[in-house]
C-alpha cells in the first residue's frame, strides 16, 4: 500500500501469560507522520502489545523492525535508544517527588561533578511544560499535589521532551476534561506534522476517529484488521470491535470472524 | 492542558498575604517538619532539665548523649534508604553484632599473628575487614530480596537469627577483649575525642562550607533565573547554622577529662598541674564525628546522585521506575550493601566503646534503628523519609533514654514510655500530614 520503509514495523508478535494468549500472532507497522489507533474492548491486548513495543514486556515470538531493521527490545531503557517513547495510561509518574525529577527520570542530567543538576532540570521542564501548560507553576510539589491534567501534561512533556520518533500514547485522554482532551488531539497532530510516527491506544472509537489515519481493531488478542479512516465508517469499526466482523474497506487479520460464505 | 482544577496561585503571590511566621517559613523554605522535630527535642531537653534539677542541659551529659546516639544514629541514615524503597531490615542489631566480633577476632588473635602485637595498621585493617564483610552480608541479602523476590521481612528475619547464632558462634560465646588501642578510638572517652583546638577547626570548616554552599546555591538559582530568597533570608541561614555547629562545638569543648586521667595525663608529659586544677577539655568525640560524617554522605548520596534519585523514584511508583529504564534490582541490592557497610560501621562504634567485642552486642538495635527512621519522618509506606530527620530521630529516642536514666526511671517504665512516645510520634506525623495535604 505505501512504498517507504515504514518507521515501526511489528511482525507476528505473541506472548502468553500464564497459558493466555494476550497478544496472539499480531502484525502492525506505523509510518512516520502517520497516527495509527489501536482499538478494542478492554482486555483485547492493545496495551499488552504496546508495552513490547515500550520494552516492558517480552515478547515470547515475532520481530520487531524500526525504520527496516530489526530492533533488540528486551526493556524500557533499549525502546528509548530507538526514540521511542510512551505515555502510559497509568502516567507511570513517580508521585513522591517533583515534576522535574519525574521528565528526567532514568535520564537526569548531571553536573560535571557527575552529580544531580536539579536547576538544569528544573529550567528544562519549565521551558517545556511552558508550552504544554503555561499556566503550570507547582514545579517544586510533588507530582502527587497535581491535578488529573497537571499530572498527564508532566507525562506528555516526559515524552516529547526527548525528542521522540516513535510516540505511544496509551488512553492519553482518560483522565482530562473535554477542553483538555482537545488539546491532546491539537498536540497530536502538531506531532504528526513534525514527522513522528504515533501509536493511539483507546477503547472508544470516538476519541480517535477523527485523529487517526489508520485504524487496527483488536479483539481477544487478535487483529481483526487494519482500515484506513477514509475507507471505513465509525460504525464498521465498531462492528469490527464487537462482533469481529470485517467491512469491505479493511483489510482483514486473522482475528477477523470467518463469515460463512 | 490547562490546569483547570489547579488553586495554585502564581509564586510569590501568597507571601504577601500571610503572617509573618509564614513569611519566615516560605523566605527561608525551612522544613516545617523538621523544625517540629526539632522543637520536640528541645521541649524534651529542656524538660528532663527542669525536672532533673539542672542535670540534662549540662556538657557531660549531652557529650555522652552525642557518643550513646552514635551508632543508631549511623544505622538509621541506612535504614532510611531501606524503608524508603518499601523494604524493612529487621537483621542490622545482628549483623552489628556479628560484624563487631569479626572485627574484634582479627584485631586480638588474627592479625597480631601477622603483623605483631599493636602493629599500627591492626584498626584499619580490621576495619576495612569488618565494612567489607558488611557489605558481602548485604549483598547477599540484597540480592536473594531483589533478585529471588523473598520479602525483605523474610529474609532479614532469617538474617537476625543468622547472624546472632554466627556471632556466638565464631568464639564459642567468649568475649572478645581488649581491643587495638587505636581501634578502640573510635568508640569515644577522653582519647577517642578530637580535643579543643581540632573541635574548633572542624567548627569553622563546617561553617564555611555552610556559607559555601548557601552562596552556590544562590549562584545557581541566579543562572537560571529562578525566584531568589530574599538576602535576608540567606543571612539568617547562615548565622543560625553557624552559631548551632559553633554552639555544639563549645559545648563538646567544655566538658573537661576528669582528674584522674588530667593527672596521669600530666605526669606522661611532665606538665606541672596548676592550682586549681589543669582543664583539659574532650572536644567533639570521633564516633560522634564519624556519624556526622556518614550523614553528610548519606545526605549527598540520597538528594545529589542518581542512586538517591533512584531509591526514591522507586518508593514513591516501583513499576514507573522500571518502565523510565532504571535497573531497580540492583538498585535494591545496593541500598542493602550500604545498609550492612553502615552496620559494620556502627559494630566498630560499639565494640570500640566496650573495649570487647561480645555475642549480645547490638541485640534490639534493629528496634531502635527503624524507630529513630520512622520518628524522624520515615513513612513505612515508602517513598517519603530524610537521612537529617532520622538522625534526629536517633538522637529524640537516646534522650529519652538517657534522661529516663538519669531521673532513675525503672528499666520497664522506660520501655512502656519509649513504646508510647513512638506510637504518639508516628500518630502526630500522619496527622500534619493530612494537613498538609
Amino acid at each position: 500500500m505505501d512504498s517507504r520503509t515504514p518507521l515501526v514495523e511489528m511482525k507476528n508478535i505473541s506472548i502468553a501469560f500464564g497459558g493466555i494468549h494476550a497478544v496472539d500472532n499480531v502484525s502492525v507497522d506505523l509510518f512516520p507522520g502517520e497516527v495509527v489507533a489501536l482499538v478494542g474492548h478492554n482486555g483485547a491486548g492493545k496495551s499488552t502489545l504496546i508495552k513490547i513495543l515500550s520494552g516492558a514486556y517480552k515478547r515470547d515470538a515475532g520481530t520487531i523492525l524500526i525504520n527496516g531493521e530489526e530492533a533488540q527490545i528486551n526493556n524500557p531503557r533499549d525502546a528509548k535508544k530507538y526514540g521511542i517513547e510512551t505515555i502510559y495510561q497509568t502516567l507511570a509518574l513517580a508521585d513522591n517527588v517533583d515534576a522535574a525529577a519525574n521528565l528526567f527520570l532514568g535520564r537526569e542530567l548531571r553536573t560535571s561533578w557527575g552529580t544531580l543538576d536539579d536547576v538544569a532540570m528544573e529550567s528544562e521542564t519549565r521551558k517545556v511544560m511552558g508550552r504544554l501548560n503555561p499556566r503550570f507553576q507547582r514545579f517544586k510539589e510533588p507530582v502527587s499535589s497535581l491535578s488529573g491534567g497537571q499530572r498527564q501534561s508532566v507525562a506528555i512533556a516526559r515524552a516529547i521532551y526527548f525528542d521522540a520518533r516513535i510516540l505511544i500514547m496509551d488512553e492519553p485522554t482518560a483522565a482530562l476534561g473535554p477542553q483538555e482532551t482537545a488539546q491532546v488531539g491539537d498536540l497530536v497532530r502538531q506531532l504528526k506534522s513534525d514527522g513522528i510516527g504515533i501509536f493511539l491506544i483507546s477503547h472508544d472509537i470516538h476519541d480517535v476517529f477523527g485523529l487517526a489515519d489508520r485504524v487496527v481493531v483488536m479483539k481477544n488478542g487478535q487483529v481483526v484488521g487494519t482500515a484506513r479512516t477514509s475507507d471505513v465508517t465509525e460504525d464498521d469499526i465498531l462492528g469490527m470491535i464487537i462482533l469481529g466482523k470485517c467491512p469491505p474497506g479493511a483489510v482483514p487479520g486473522p482475528g477477523a470472524l470467518q463469515v460463512a460464505a | 492542558m490547562t490546569d483547570v482544577t489547579s488553586s495554585a496561585p502564581p509564586q510569590g503571590a501568597s507571601a504577601v498575604s500571610s503572617n509573618p511566621a509564614q513569611r519566615f517559613l516560605k523566605a527561608t523554605e525551612l522544613d516545617t517538619r523538621m523544625l517540629g522535630m526539632v522543637g520536640a527535642l528541645a521541649v524534651i531537653w529542656i524538660g528532663f532539665h527542669i525536672i532533673s534539677g539542672g542535670l540534662f542541659l549540662t556538657p557531660r551529659n549531652l557529650w555522652n548523649l552525642s557518643v550513646q546516639s552514635a551508632s543508631v544514629a549511623i544505622m538509621s541514615t541506612g535504614m532510611v534508604l531501606v524503608i524508603v524503597t518499601r523494604n524493612i531490615d529487621l537483621s542490622v542489631g545482628s549483623l552489628l553484632g556479628f560484624v563487631g566480633m569479626i572485627m574484634g577476632v582479627t584485631q586480638t588473635e588474627i592479625l597480631p599473628q601477622w603483623l605483631g602485637f599493636g602493629h599500627p595498621a591492626i584498626w584499619v585493617v580490621a576495619l576495612i575487614v569488618g565494612i567489607a564483610l558488611g557489605a558481602l552480608i548485604g549483598a547477599l541479602q540484597g540480592y536473594i530480596i531483589a533478585y529471588m523476590g523473598v520479602p525483605s521481612f523474610i529474609v532479614t528475619l532469617g538474617g537476625l537469627l543468622v547472624w546472632r547464632g554466627a556471632a556466638w558462634w565464631v568464639t564459642s560465646g567468649r568475649t572478645v577483649a581488649p581491643l587495638d588501642a587505636t581501634f578502640r578510638l573510635m568508640g569515644g572517652g577522653p582519647d577517642g575525642a578530637i580535643g579543643s583546638f581540632w573541635s574548633w577547626v572542624a567548627g569553622f570548616i563546617a561553617c564555611i562550607a555552610l556559607v559555601l554552599m548557601l552562596s552556590y546555591g544562590r549562584k545557581q538559582r541566579r543562572k537560571f533565573h529562578f525566584p531568589l530568597r530574599p538576602l535576608w533570608a540567606e543571612g539568617f541561614l547562615a548565622a543560625f547554622g553557624c552559631a548551632a555547629i559553633l554552639g555544639a562545638v563549645a559545648v563538646a569543648n567544655s566538658y573537661p577529662w576528669p582528674a584522674a586521667i588530667v593527672r596521669r595525663y600530666a605526669e606522661a608529659n611532665n606538665i606541672a598541674i596548676p592550682e586549681g586544677g589543669l582543664f583539659i577539655a574532650h572536644g567533639i568525640a570521633i564516633p560522634v564525628l564519624i556519624a556526622v560524617g556518614v550523614g553528610i554522605v548519606m545526605t549527598f548520596l540520597a538528594n545529589r546522585t542518581r542512586f538517591g534519585r533512584y531509591v526514591f523514584a522507586i518508593g514513591g511508583n516501583p513499576e514507573a521506575a522500571v518502565l523510565a529504564g532504571i535497573n531497580t534490582r540492583w538498585v535494591l541490592m545496593k541500598v542493602f550493601i550500604l545498609m550492612g557497610m553502615l552496620a559494620a560501621i556502627s559494630g566498630a562504634i560499639s565494640a570500640a566503646r566496650l573495649n570487647a567485642a561480645t555475642n549480645a552486642m547490638g541485640t534490639l538495635d534493629e528496634l531502635l534503628v527503624i524507630a529513630a527512621a520512622v520518628i524522624g519522618g520515615t513513612s513505612l509506606g515508602g517513598g517519603i523519609g530524610t537521612i537529617a530527620g532520622a538522625m534526629i530521630g536517633a538522637v529524640l529516642m537516646q534522650s529519652l533514654a538517657s534522661g529516663m536514666i538519669l531521673l532513675g526511671v525503672d528499666t520497664p517504665l522506660q520501655n512502656i514510655v519509649v513504646g508510647i512516645v513512638l506510637v504518639i510520634a508516628v500518630w502526630l506525623d500522619t496527622l500534619y500530614r493530612k494537613r498538609v495535604k
